[in-house]
């Protein structure tokens, strides 16, 4: 690891200025991604700044604005206390088992909420500096886009990067239609709608997200919704726990009778940012939760995708995924 | 500590060295024993060498001799230092460490706790597990300058004197273990997984995570599944899952092995 400055930040918005202030200076939270990618010199920053102990962990209902009545999550709490906290297990059931899907015990423990939300891919071209990848060193090439890409993206890759956003929490929170609150070097403080907040490779795969350098998640807000009595996430991978998915999907259904009021599908595993299935849910909107409909759904969607050379199991697994997902959700989230 | 500290050796010590390392007998004088020469010494005891002096050699091998000194690493050589103090197992410790330095190595290298151990170093076998706060964690990806007033506990700490943590003693009772690198971490987690149980924590294998009705009762897919940060490339998992049912239920699980006739 290269050597750093260490300071811990005592106030969030002494330490948005530090940072800002600092082109190459990192916020070190609960380090499990970037502590690893330091050890791996993929990420080489001159001063780590600790926000750990930031009082930003509270979760509680929100009283005004966007997601009034809604629930938000501090971005520094644990990913553990998020998912088992009595109102989040209650109301937003998906996000609970997105995150107990994710990592293990002890990582959950470990990783905050708004650090889970800024997870690098886990592509082994992104870990490996002495391979080309454009994501860790632009212009050096995509080793992935010719190479083994078998965990690799089948919707909204460019030639420049073919590689998958690996979070599951974001998946469940992009069906949500969560916001992110971010605390800006200024002083100001802006909210991000969730589905902007990733963003698709292009030409600039080096940059994941929207968040500016010096802006620091303060918190996660969840609106309201009517989707608790029938989500579900499911998550496909290459061994039974503890590893990055293959597919997933997070799946939530609103239902009158037994006809559908809202559909959410979000795909996790398939592209470089949280992947709202928009064709699917508008095609499930007004028709009966059957099957066959999801089935239809499921098929559209995937119409869409355009595997590499060795990911295109990903186009069958995605589809019959999304069917599953919608049963399991309609079963009322139950395994 | 002075790190050049002679080591007093009795004559029948010094002894003992020249007789089979004449060529370390210097250098066991200047820095004490160290790994390589305790091998050394298993080895030859373990063909029969010793045997005539087996009774010294037990004695010296039981001997402890002073560890290389790094309580007292200098402001000077570290870069980038950082001050910590800590809890770690009930005694309070206070050390400057270089800001890269992992809790891991801290333990291991600073503290001569070496219970916890490195496995792959990035966070994908659970082999460093330890319990910071009450939470179990991976200290090889926490820096030691980040645990400012925290309280962390160890493999070295769960057992009360010689009485073993009774997890300690469900995994032998299972042989939940075969070469015992991932064991340390397997207990660290173990026991503090049996603290999320009893909060009502969920897991991804819960059939209805809204239903929270307090204490939660493991079954074998749920330890299976909260334990899946813990690998154990022995393959012991049966025998760990048992030990672990063993100690959740307090009723005696059935030995998933036995002896051969």
């Amino acid at each position: 690891m290269r050597p750093f400055t260490y300071t811990r930040a005592s106030d969030p918005s002494l330490a948005v200025r530090e940072l800002a202030a600092n082109p190459t200076a990192k916020f070190l939270a609960g380090g499990t991604n970037l502590i690893d990618l330091m050890k791996e010199d993929v990420e080489r920053p001159s001063a780590v700044i600790d926000i750990s102990a930031l009082t930003l962990t509270e979760i509680k209902p929100i009283a005004a604005g966007t997601s009034k009545g809604g629930i938000s999550i501090g971005g520094l709490g644990k990913n553990t206390d998020a998912a088992n906290h009595p109102s989040i297990r209650q109301h937003y059931p998906l996000l609970t088992q997105a995150i107990l899907a994710g990592a293990s015990g002890q990582i959950r423990n470990m990783a905050t909420n708004g650090g889970n939300l800024l997870q690098r891919t886990r592509c082994p071209y992104f870990y490996e500096v002495a391979m080309p990848c454009n994501k860790r060193e632009p212009g050096s090439g995509c080793g992935a886009l010719e190479g083994i890409n078998r965990l690799h993206a089948i919707f909204g890759w460019s030639e420049k990067c073919v590689a998958v956003y690996p979070s599951d929490m974001a998946i469940a929170l992009a069906a949500l239609d969560a916001f992110v609150r971010v605390k800006r070097p200024n002083g100001e403080e802006r909210s991000i709608p969730f589905t902007d907040f990733h963003r698709l490779p292009g030409d600039t795969p080096e940059q994941d997200t929207n968040l500016a350098h010096g802006e620091l998640i303060t918190a996660i807000d969840l609106p309201q919704n009517k989707f608790a009595d029938r989500s579900y996430y499911l998550k496909v991978r290459d061994r039974a726990s503890y590893a990055f998915a293959l597919i997933s999907v997070a799946a939530a259904l609103e239902v009158t009778g037994n006809t559908i009021v809202q559909a959410r599908i979000a795909m996790g595993g398939v592209s470089h940012k949280p992947w709202r299935a928009l064709t699917a849910e508008k095609m499930l909107v007004g028709k009966e939760a059957t099957a066959e409909n999801f089935k239809r759904a499921a098929d559209a969607e995937m119409a869409a995708a355009k595997p590499l050379e060795h990911n295109k199991f990903k186009v069958e697994l995605g589809n019959r995924s999304i069917v599953l997902a919608l049963q399991m959700a309609m079963n009322g989230g139950k395994a | 500590m002075d790190e050049n500290q002679n080591l007093d050796l009795s004559d029948d010590e010094k002894k003992l060295f020249e007789d089979f390392m004449p060529e370390d007998l210097d250098e066991i004088l200047d820095t004490g024993v160290n790994r390589r020469h305790f091998l050394k010494l298993v080895t030859l005891a373990g063909g029969g060498l010793l045997a005539a002096q087996s009774a010294a050699a037990e004695q010296l091998f039981t001997r402890s001799f002073p560890a290389p000194s790094t309580a007292g690493v200098s402001a000077a050589t570290i870069e980038n230092g950082v001050n910590v103090s800590l809890k770690v197992n009930g005694t309070a410790r206070k050390l400057m460490v270089d800001s890269r330095m992992t809790l891991l190595d801290t333990l291991r290298e600073r503290l001569e706790l070496t219970g916890s151990k490195k496995g792959c170093d990035h966070g994908q076998c659970g082999a460093c597990t330890v319990i910071v706060n009450g939470h179990r964690v991976l200290s090889c990806l926490t820096l030691a300058a980040s645990c400012e007033g925290k309280t962390v506990q160890t493999i070295e700490g769960l057992a009360k004197g010689s009485t073993l943590h009774p997890m300690q003693e469900a995994f032998l009772k299972h042989d939940g273990f075969q070469c015992g690198f991932c064991t340390p971490g397997q207990i660290c987690s173990a026991v503090a997984l049996l603290d999320e149980a009893r909060k009502g924590d969920a897991s991804y294998v819960t059939e209805d995570v809204r239903k929270k009705t307090g204490p939660v009762q493991l079954s074998t897919e749920e330890i299976r599944e909260r334990m899946s940060g813990n690998l154990c490339r022995c393959g012991a998992y049966p025998n760990i899952v048992a030990a672990i049912q063993e100690v959740h239920s307090g009723k005696p699980v059935e030995q998933t092995f036995r002896f051969s006739a």
